[in-house]
């Protein structure tokens, strides 16, 4: 069993040397596919990078009555951290916010002088919400209009952002639809192409088969040289995918990040373990299911 | 040792290869079987090999009807058989010793007995300074001495040669004779199929004559008779 396996490990490993042609056909093959899944993961990322920074971009303000009571306020804030989805809220109180206003509007004194004017501070303390995906403020706007806290809350400013963060939440849904639908596709694609590749590498060791069955072979004894030959053009790809997807992030993630603002190669490096493990599950796997498939129409006795 | 009884090959229902052959082969014969090209000489030993299975009759190697052996049965019986053909189909990735010693390492032998026998019949062919090269680096013949020494190698009860010298000049044609009925000697039942009348001619042993498919002609001296 052991001489066995030692055996089948060396003669995938010879075949994986000499056997150039179709080790070099599956591997540019493979390389290429893995390529391209490391670059469908990139997308993901850069699409969930331009969902949160639009997602970032939206919030909702919920002012306070002047004459709501202090522990009245705190305890409208812990409900609202309390709901689901709620990411963030922040309490800005009258003073902050007439000094934001001040900020905010500094030099233009046709919008300040009318506030000096008036003698007092105008503008109510507010909360500003953010919530971990758009389509949630319609559910926190209800809470908040309840009737149980007419007596603190004045007004929300939901309704005159609604279109725009409806608008938001379907881009958004629309980028996780999009980068999903071209993920599947083009996986499918790129598994295709690699199986056939390797499939016809082995179609063309069909008559090295016959002569292995020939001389008594076992299946196994045939089958294993094979699978063998398909985990190293897994891994070696792999290896490939790696240093092409690196070699190319080095050029173009200055272009990328000034017009995106996604950092590609940080998002590499933070990511460089599971992108090696999922080029190598891919890889792998694609090598020993293809091979495997491939080669049992030839394996019958 | 070899039997076929009856035997009939009809592919696709109609392309009759084999009718209702029958013949026995003892231990230690040296066979010839000849017919023209398509006569179904190669159908009849693709037979006893169960590549193929009869659409009548049986083919029988040691009272075993093979084509009802089980795959484990089926290694057993093709691990007894050593095979030649005419395109020698050697394992191009590998060098002539590793081609040699591959059926031995399906026999799940030791390195050192591989070592040492492979050695001994590299000799006995005359390719022992041809060891290291691989296919696509040796002559015609030298494949096919390489052929044959696989085939040698783990001392099988039988070797089948499918038209052998097909691909070789006249001098490489004599040498591969010779080497089968030096086998033959050593106590090897030997089943020759070929077309190539000096060769039979000059082996003088039992010759089967196939035309279109049926057993014409079984002779223990035989000569090859142009149907």
């Amino acid at each position: 069993m052991f001489t066995n396996s030692k055996r089948i490990l060396r003669s995938g490993l010879e075949k994986f040397v000499r056997d150039r042609s179709s080790t070099g056909a599956s591997l540019v093959v493979m390389t290429i596919v893995l390529f391209v899944v490391s670059s469908l993961f990139i997308l993901q990322g850069m699409g969930e990078f331009l969902v949160v920074k639009l997602q970032e971009g939206v919030d909702m303000s919920a002012y306070i009555q002047d004459t709501a009571p202090e522990e009245e306020v705190s305890r409208i804030r812990a409900q609202l951290l309390a709901l689901d989805q709620v990411k963030e809220v922040e309490y800005v109180s009258k003073e902050e916010a007439l000094l934001r206003f001040r900020e905010a509007y500094q030099g233009e004194e046709a919008i300040l002088s009318p506030l000096d004017a008036i003698g007092r501070n105008p503008l109510l303390a507010h909360f500003n919400i953010k919530t971990s995906n758009p389509a949630a403020y319609p559910a926190v706007a209800e809470f908040l209009e309840g009737e149980a806290l007419a007596s603190v809350i004045a007004n929300i400013d939901f309704h005159d952002r609604e279109p725009v963060i409806e608008r938001i939440s379907l881009i958004v849904a629309g980028i996780r639809t999009g980068v999903l639908a071209v993920i599947v596709a083009l996986s499918a694609i790129a598994v295709l192409v690699a199986f056939n590749t390797i499939r016809l590498t082995i179609y063309g060791s069909k008559e090295e088969i016959e002569v292995m069955r020939l001389v008594g072979a076992s299946n196994w004894f045939i089958r294993g040289p094979f699978l063998v030959q398909g985990v190293l053009v897994g891994i070696a790809s792999a290896g490939c995918a790696l240093l092409l997807l690196f070699v190319l992030s080095f050029f173009a993630s200055g272009e990328l990040q000034s017009f995106t603002g996604f950092d590609l190669s940080s998002f590499l490096i933070s990511q460089i373990f599971f992108l090696l493990f999922l080029q190598l599950l891919v890889g792998i796997g694609l090598g020993i299911i293809s091979s495997f498939i491939a080669i049992r129409r030839y394996l019958k006795v | 040792m070899i039997s076929y009884r009856n035997v009939t090959k009809i592919y696709s229902g109609k392309d009759v290869a084999l009718e209702d052959v029958s013949f026995d082969i003892a231990k230690g014969e040296f066979v010839s079987l000849v017919g023209k090209s398509g006569a179904g000489k190669t159908t009849l030993l693709r037979l006893l090999l169960a590549e193929e299975r009869p659409t009548q009759g049986q083919v029988m190697f040691d009272e075993l009807v093979v084509h009802t052996l089980r795959s484990s049965h089926l290694l057993q019986l093709r691990r007894s058989i050593g095979m030649i053909f005419q395109d020698y189909k050697l394992l191009n990735s590998k060098t002539a010793y590793e081609n040699v010693a591959y059926v031995m390492e399906v026999l799940g032998l030791g390195e050192e007995t591989i070592a040492r026998d492979v050695k001994e019949v590299l000799e006995i062919v005359g390719l022992s300074d041809r060891a290291g090269h691989y296919p696509s680096q040796l002559s015609g013949g030298e494949k096919q001495r390489v052929a044959i020494a696989r085939a040698l190698i783990h001392r099988p009860r039988v070797i089948v040669a499918d038209e052998p010298t097909g691909n070789l000049d006249p001098y490489h044609t004599l040498d591969i004779v010779r080497l089968l009925l030096k086998i033959n000697e050593l106590g090897t039942t030997v089943l020759l199929a070929t077309h190539n009348k000096e060769i039979v001619n000059r082996i003088g042993r039992r010759v089967l004559t196939l035309a279109d498919g049926k057993l014409v002609r079984d002779e223990q001296e035989g000569k090859f008779i142009v149907l």
